[in-house]
């Protein structure tokens, strides 16, 4: 299958200050995929650059495999068959919902354009409010217009720039999910750009964690918080802790916590002193287990508690424990390590 | 490395491809915005620089004779008019926005009507109306049998009367920003004084007033801006104050730069009161301590309390604008089949026509500002954008002088220059031309039609343009479909203020305009002048009623918006 979207090694920056630098994936058709990275990191500047807003330094864009960025070609924004959602929505304030929503499409008649417009309202579930303007609709229902308008001419690669920033946190995954539904029923191509973990994993089928400029990782949610390639990513996603450990053997560790197996090589070698990624649900909380450790913190989150945890030598771990083992603070409890994935970096 | 250049050749062929580098339009942008900056501070910095000037005889001469008058009458007016603008603007703003009493509604909007009348008009009907000739004093020994020496009335023409005058057309300054800032307080704030056992007057005090303060002292600069602005009040007044000075330093003793050192003075005034009102602004900004707002609870007035405050609305409104314009209708009845000739329409024409120009450019050249300021983002543009909007700070006749000294330095440059190589003579080029009158209102109004341009781009964000060109508009239908329906609201604004407030210029018209060119301004001040206030009452009253335009719009804005809702 070929890409419908495709960025290769790009580099790009503002005046002097380089922002971006070797950024490549690609995106099938239909996929949804995912910039994350903490403020500043350059993850909207990729997308304003597959829009057409930033030049290219070096590296090239493709949609649709026509290229549409180069250091020698660029296409602008208007020319690209693209769809942008925006943080503050950025809906037209004099025009009513179904100008706005009929924006982009061009070349079509009234009786198109206006089939087309009422199909999208039903789609993002606002058939209603045709007739409204934007100041009169809530958050959550500009969002969803701003969503309609940027779908209404079927764009080859959808953009959406922190479009649940403004939300409450409860409605942030749910619309994240709808917004998912919509794209999926609609086989839209689509770059969401967040620094939501929740709602990458809520949204996207591929996940690029960006940080300073660069790609860190890519791959799925789970690759991401169970297999983190660098301590940027293990520290970015997720929770955990990271222990010291020496290396028995290619795949396996010995921490104070006990012995720990992976099921793939570690690059370094035995004898060796690395640092291992341990994540709350890895330290399973066990009475008959012969280790313990004290409760120094605790969180009740519903379902399970979080419990901060503090070992005999003085290291500190996460446990994930069902909600009914309900421990105080300073008390002491047993814990055992079940870890799935071993995660070790070398120290240099 | 040669698939990779055979794929980019390739494509490059690609129909709508086009270069990424900044158009000529906007490397032209910058120098532009740079250029019409320098041009306008111009005046300015002429100014300025006669502060270091060395000092002449007629300078010296000044010191020695005028100069403490002129500071003791400056000082003088100011404290009056602070003192009048104060009681009048902060009372009735209290008034129509917490309590309730007959006519308040009305009272609202009415309280701005003096806003229309240019001081110098309002000054020249006073003058009529309580002269020894005019109705009031005639009416007086007509009824009472009083002869000449047999009672005292006030002299209307006096420093008590420009105070007066001054603080019944500039009140509204006060009036408008106090009212707002009432409205914008949060009930709660009041809430919790009346729950600690203040009743409504002790909050009014204690709370109300001290959070508005911020407001209350931005207004109260604006208004002894225009006071010290004003030329045709205090000379018609005779009073001795800086711009009645600039203008006999330079018109009785011919003195251009013992002129231009009395209006360095000047400036410094100006600046003091523009650096406490920007000041005021930033401190009022954060004084809104909660974004929680209702409805002010309205304190009802009943009886003699409710009749109070009635009057207290009514008087500034009857004296400020009702009296006034009732007095100016009736002299223009009198003698508008005389006056209106050929030659006032033809002066009526001048005054519209170069207002209107004005008022185009004026807004042509803050587009061409504010988009500069929008696209380029920096802070050299920034900056030469904020130093063009502090000349509607600078009186008119500072303005003239500062613009006539360039300008003959200039024409006298380029004459001898001439004369010298050619033999020729080429006169006077810019001074005393139209040119020259139009760019000191540039000079003076930019400022207005910036303010109004850029709080319309405000609305219009960077990420709508970048949603339209998504959405595959290219920038030229954007300023169609997005820009123009947006900013239509605030261009036509900025166009009418600054087309009124060239109507009621009057001292840089008076000082640069060409010979025999008239506005409606001038003649209505030389009739005056000649004492014939009845037959300046036909321009006066266009004027007044021209002013009337922002004063609506103004009214209907106040009616229309409240923090919060």
């Amino acid at each position: 299958m070929t890409a419908q979207i495709d960025v290769e090694n790009i580099a790009t920056g503002y005046d002097d200050l380089q922002v971006l630098s070797q950024v490549s994936f690609s995106l099938q058709p239909g996929q949804i995929g995912c910039m994350l990275g903490p403020s500043g990191c350059g993850k909207t500047t990729v997308l304003r650059a597959i829009a057409g807003f930033e030049p290219l330094w070096q590296g090239r864009i493709l949609i649709d495999q026509a290229e549409v960025s180069s250091v020698q070609t660029f296409v602008v924004p208007e020319k690209r068959n693209i769809g942008m959602v925006f943080q503050d929505f950025a809906l037209f304030p004099h025009l009513r919902v179904e100008d706005n929503v009929g924006f982009g499409l061009k070349g079509m008649n009234r009786k198109q354009q206006h089939s087309r417009v009422q199909e999208m309202l039903a789609i993002v579930g606002m058939p209603a409010y045709a007739q409204a303007y934007p100041h009169q609709l809530s958050g959550g229902q500009q969002q969803r217009i701003a969503l309609a308008r940027a779908l209404a001419p079927r764009p080859g690669v959808l953009l959406l720039d922190e479009p649940f920033s403004n939300m409450d946190a409860e409605m942030r995954e749910q619309l994240a999910r709808e917004v998912r539904s919509i794209l999926k029923q609609e086989n839209n191509t689509a770059i969401l750009v967040t620094h939501d973990q929740n709602e990458a994993f809520a949204m996207a089928d591929q996940i690029c964690v960006m940080n300073e400029g660069t790609i860190q990782q890519q791959g799925s949610g789970y690759d991401l918080y169970h297999k983190p390639v660098n301590r940027f990513v293990a520290d970015f996603i997720g929770q955990g802790v990271i222990l010291p450990a020496t290396v028995e053997n290619a795949n396996t560790v010995r921490t104070d916590l006990g012995i720990i197996t992976g099921d793939s090589p570690i690059a370094d070698e035995a004898g060796a002193m690395v640092d291992v990624l341990i994540r709350p649900d890895d330290v399973v909380h066990d009475d008959e287990s012969s280790e313990s450790a004290i409760v120094v913190e605790k969180a009740f989150r519903g379902a399970d508690f979080l419990y901060h945890l503090r070992m005999d030598s003085g290291i500190e771990v996460m446990c994930l424990a069902p909600s009914h083992h309900n421990h105080k603070i300073n008390e002491r409890i047993g814990i055992r390590l079940n870890v799935d994935h071993l995660v070790t970096f070398s120290r240099h | 490395m040669t698939p990779h250049n055979a794929r980019i050749s390739l494509s490059s062929n690609h129909l709508n491809t086009v270069s990424s580098s900044p158009s000529l339009l906007q490397r032209l942008w910058k120098p532009g915005v740079l250029l019409l900056a320098t041009l306008f501070s111009l005046p300015i910095f002429t100014i300025v620089s006669f502060v270091i000037h060395p000092a002449n005889e007629v300078w010296q001469h000044l010191i020695d004779t005028v100069l403490a008058e002129y500071l003791l009458n400056s000082a003088l007016l100011l404290v009056g008019v602070a003192l009048g603008t104060l009681v009048i603007g902060v009372g009735c703003a209290w008034l129509t926005s917490v309590c309730l009493f007959p006519g308040k509604r009305l009272f609202a909007w009415a309280l701005l009507l003096p806003l229309a009348f240019p001081a110098y008009i309002i000054a020249y009907t006073y003058t009529g109306m309580f002269d020894f000739a005019g109705p009031v004093q005639s009416w007086l020994r007509a009824s009472t049998g009083w002869g000449v020496q047999d009672y005292y009335f006030p002299e209307i023409r006096s420093l008590g009367g420009a105070v007066t005058m001054f603080s019944l057309v500039l009140y509204p300054y006060v009036y408008l920003l106090a009212r707002a800032a009432f409205l914008e307080q949060s009930i709660c704030v009041l809430e919790v004084s009346r729950t600690r056992g203040c009743s409504v007057w002790s909050s009014f005090y204690r709370v109300a007033l001290p959070l508005a303060r911020p407001a209350v002292v931005a207004g109260l600069s604006l208004a002894l801006m225009e006071t010290l602005a004003d030329y045709g009040t205090v000379a018609y007044f005779g009073l001795g104050v800086f711009t009645t000075g600039i203008f006999r330093t330079w018109f009785g003793l011919g003195d251009g730069a013992a002129a231009a050192k009395l209006a360095a003075i000047l400036l410094l005034f100006v600046f003091t009161l523009i650096l406490i009102e920007r000041w005021s602004r930033q401190r009022a900004q954060y004084h809104n301590a909660t974004d929680r707002y209702r409805s002010l609870p309205q304190y009802r007035l009943r009886g003699y309390r409710a009749g109070l405050a009635f009057c207290a609305c009514f008087i500034p409104l009857a004296l400020g604008f009702l009296l006034p314009a009732y007095q100016l209708a009736l002299w223009a009845l009198e003698t508008y089949s005389y006056m209106v000739d050929a030659a006032f329409l033809r002066l009526t024409f001048n005054s519209l026509e170069l207002a209107a120009s004005a008022a185009l450019l004026a807004v042509v050249l803050a587009l061409f500002l504010a988009y500069g300021k929008r696209m380029l983002n920096s802070k050299t543009i920034n900056l030469s954008i904020r130093v063009v909007a502090t000349g509607y700070a600078l009186p008119g006749t500072v303005i003239a002088v500062g613009v006539i000294i360039p300008f003959a330095w200039f024409d006298n440059s380029i004459d001898s220059l001439m004369r010298e190589h050619y033999g020729i003579s080429s006169g006077l080029l810019l001074s005393g031309s139209l040119f020259a009158v139009m760019f000191a209102y540039m000079v003076r109004f930019l400022a207005v039609s910036i303010q109004a341009v850029e709080s319309g781009l405000l609305k219009i964000k960077p990420s709508m343009d970048d949603a339209a060109r998504s959405l595959s508009h290219a920038p030229g239908e954007i300023l169609m479909r997005v820009h123009l329906p947006l900013m239509k609201g605030t261009v036509l604004t900025a166009l009418l203020i600054v087309f009124v407030d060239v109507m009621k210029e009057l001292p840089a018209t008076l000082i640069l305009r060409p010979f025999n060119f008239n506005t409606l301004a001038v003649r209505a001040f030389e009739l005056a002048s000649d004492e014939r206030l009845a037959d300046s009452s036909t321009a006066a009253l266009m004027i007044v009623a021209v002013g009337l335009g922002p004063v609506i719009l103004l009214s209907h804005s106040i009616s229309a918006s409240r923090a919060g809702s």
